[in-house]
């Protein structure tokens, strides 16, 4: 391909494209790539598109092709209430770790270095504990005898232990305290990069410092929000093990449909259409968000 | 390189034929594949029923595990290439894959053990192995000696106040909420499932967890989170091992159990029968118990003297003990009216 493009923008050239040492450099240098990339390219196939492609096919068959798996899914009310839950618990979670997880964000970026890691490794070493890990500490601070309701009661405070946990705030705290990183590593990213030149220059025109954040810097990070915002919640779409554990078997997400499905009622054909609805909801999210920030900026390899 | 790779192969073969080899000398004696559901359970039968079947028959027992074997049930069923021979899995998947012509059926005159058992424990294609309940727990630290004895005390949370949970599942619950609305243990099935969900109604607004795992549930008596539930007998007993200030009752309990079925295309059909009759054998049978906390599948087994009074007191099967449950009825749970309630269960749960 290389070649003919060389040719056919050169139509003087006096050597024929297969010559053109550089042309056979550059498709060597191609297909090397290719090879390189392969083993990567074959795992993604074999262990993800070919899954998904399956999963997709088997969400179509009940002793045949059938649309009966998403009919259900549009007309039984467990599978709208479940969405409607999974949908408010991401967005509730997602404001949540915003406001959180800015201001955080905000203090490493303008720290010190050396304070900015110490902020930062706060926010990361949590992140590299396990799931349940974390599910269970927080049981153990907040249920019915553990350290908050001990400790208020304690205090005097209240008479009553409160309803911390086996419940959808349970199940919220959970949930932000493990994706609050994915919040604020793009914001800190995003925030480093913004010029402290550009808040000097504001300052020095005069502006207040609340007007300089709210002109200049807020919105030179907003595409690190809209990041944020995109992983957090897209991540919690697919929140299992803890709304499991903490949500009482009263909250049920999407996921957790899905499982039952699988598991109780071995209906493959259903769990697989429930997926297939949750992939595109995150598909079509992704593609409204990547109209406003590239999807490389999002996933951080920019 | 090239030399080497070549031996790589040549290593590779003389693996595989030595693989494939091995099973057809043990064949000469007899063997079996056996598959249960692995962890302290799996280690416990070896001990008792497995190791001791194995030497009894003179046959080479081999075993796999698999935490829910349906889907390899299936798999092995619908190919008719099988690599299991028997399986002990929850009576329901027996009858399921019974019905859907997966599992063989018994011929009970090659299971001289399986004449004495009582009526109800086994089905056309499988055999009781070993018995589990669901109990009613509580907390004796909270509640003092204001404990329940029955679902109908569970039911009354006036008399009997307290935090309570309930598993994340219609199977046994819908029992017991039958057995709290009045309904005699012998005069469950077929379930008024209306009038179960209607009577879970009223208890639903005091359930404060619906438990999901049995490791669940033990934690949730265990750290005092709840003050009654129900849960299995064996997660209960090894609670209260520990020393947590924790009981149960076998009063209303419902009996449950896992069973022996062979797979239809099992590739040792002669020798997995054989093995099924002595693995429910009285005196084998007798054995589990004094590993783990599970009653025998076979009740004769309580008369051979190899379980003390004391430790029978503490299984579900006991017949002592059997007498004050109900008997869970998988056929109906396997039966439309059954599969229509358990769908219902997510309905309700949400609501």
């Amino acid at each position: 391909m290389a070649g003919s493009d060389a040719a056919m923008t050169m139509p003087g050239a006096a050597l024929p494209s297969g010559a053109d040492p550089a042309a056979r450099y550059r498709r060597r240098e191609q297909a090397l790539m290719l090879l390189l990339a392969s083993p990567a390219f074959l795992i993604i196939l074999g262990l993800l598109l070919v899954p998904l492609g399956w999963l997709v096919w088997q969400s179509f068959q009940a002793d045949g092709f059938t649309l009966q798996h998403y009919r259900r899914i549009l007309a039984e009310p467990v599978y709208w209430n479940t969405f409607a839950t999974t949908f408010r618990i991401s967005g509730i979670v997602t404001l949540a770790a915003l406001l959180l997880g800015y201001p955080l964000a905000y203090a490493a970026a303008s720290a010190p270095p050396r304070r900015a890691l110490v902020i930062l490794a706060l926010v990361i070493v949590p992140f590299w504990t396990s799931v349940l890990v974390r599910a269970y500490a927080w049981l153990i601070l907040l249920q019915r005898s553990g350290l908050i309701n001990s400790l208020l009661e304690g205090l005097g405070l209240s008479e009553q232990p409160l309803a911390l946990v086996h419940n959808e705030l349970g199940t919220i705290i959970a949930t932000l305290h493990i994706l609050l990183p994915f919040m604020v590593l793009p914001l800190y990213a995003t925030m480093q990069k913004i010029p402290g030149d550009l808040l000097q220059a504001g300052a020095s025109l005069g502006g207040r410092p609340l007007h300089v954040f709210w002109r200049v810097f807020l919105p030179l990070s907003l595409p690190g929000v809209l990041a944020g915002l995109t992983l957090v919640f897209v991540l919690c779409l697919g929140f299992y093990i803890t709304p499991e554990l903490m949500g009482g078997g009263r909250t049920i997400m999407v996921s957790m449909l899905v499982s039952r499905n699988v598991e109780l009622y071995s209906q493959w054909g259903a769990a697989s259409a429930v997926s297939v609805v949750l992939l595109l909801c995150v598909g079509l999210i992704f593609l409204a968000v990547g109209r406003l920030v590239p999807i490389e900026r999002i996933v951080g390899t920019q | 390189m090239n030399r080497r790779y070549r031996h790589f192969v040549a290593a590779a073969f003389s693996v595989a034929a030595v693989g494939a080899l091995a099973p057809a000398a043990a064949r000469a004696d007899g063997q079996v594949t056996f598959v249960s559901q692995g962890g302290a359970y799996q280690e416990a039968q070896t001990k008792a029923i497995l190791d001791p079947v194995a030497k009894q028959l003179g046959i080479t027992v081999n075993q796999d595990s698999a935490p829910n074997a349906w889907p390899m049930i299936k798999s092995q069923g619908e190919t008719g290439q099988a690599i299991w021979d028997v399986v002990d899995t929850p009576t329901s998947n027996c009858i399921r894959g019974g019905k859907q012509g997966l599992i063989a059926e018994l011929d009970f005159s090659k299971l001289p053990n399986a004449a004495k058992l009582p009526k109800g424990y086994a089905t056309a294609w499988s055999v009781p192995y070993e018995f589990y309940s669901s109990v009613l727990a509580f907390n004796r630290k909270t509640l003092g000696d204001k404990v329940p004895h029955s679902w109908a005390d569970f039911w009354d949370v006036k008399k009997f106040p307290g935090r309570r949970a309930l598993r994340n599942h219609p199977l046994a619950t819908l029992e017991a909420a039958l057995l709290a609305d009045g309904v005699p243990r012998d005069k469950l099935y077929p379930l008024d499932v209306d009038r179960a969900f209607k009577k879970l109604e009223e208890i639903k607004p005091y359930i404060t967890v619906w438990w999901t795992s049995g490791g669940q549930s033990a934690q949730l008596l265990h750290d005092g989170e709840v003050d009654m539930e129900m849960a299995w007998n064996g997660r209960v007993s090894a609670l209260i091992k520990d020393g947590a200030p924790v009981g149960f009752t076998f009063n209303d309990g419902i009996l449950q159990n896992t069973q022996l079925c062979i797979l239809k295309h099992a590739p040792n059909m002669a020798t997995a029968v054989r093995f099924v009759n002595a693995a429910i054998g009285p005196e084998v049978q007798a054995h589990l118990p004094l590993y783990i906390d599970y009653g025998p599948g076979n009740p004769a087994a309580f008369d051979t003297g190899i379980i003390s009074p004391e430790r029978a007191a503490q299984l579900p099967s006991a017949p002592d003990n059997a007498a004050r449950q109900a008997l869970m009825s998988y056929a109906w749970w396997q039966s439309p009216e059954g599969e229509a309630a358990e769908k219902r269960w997510l309905e309700f749960i949400q609501k």
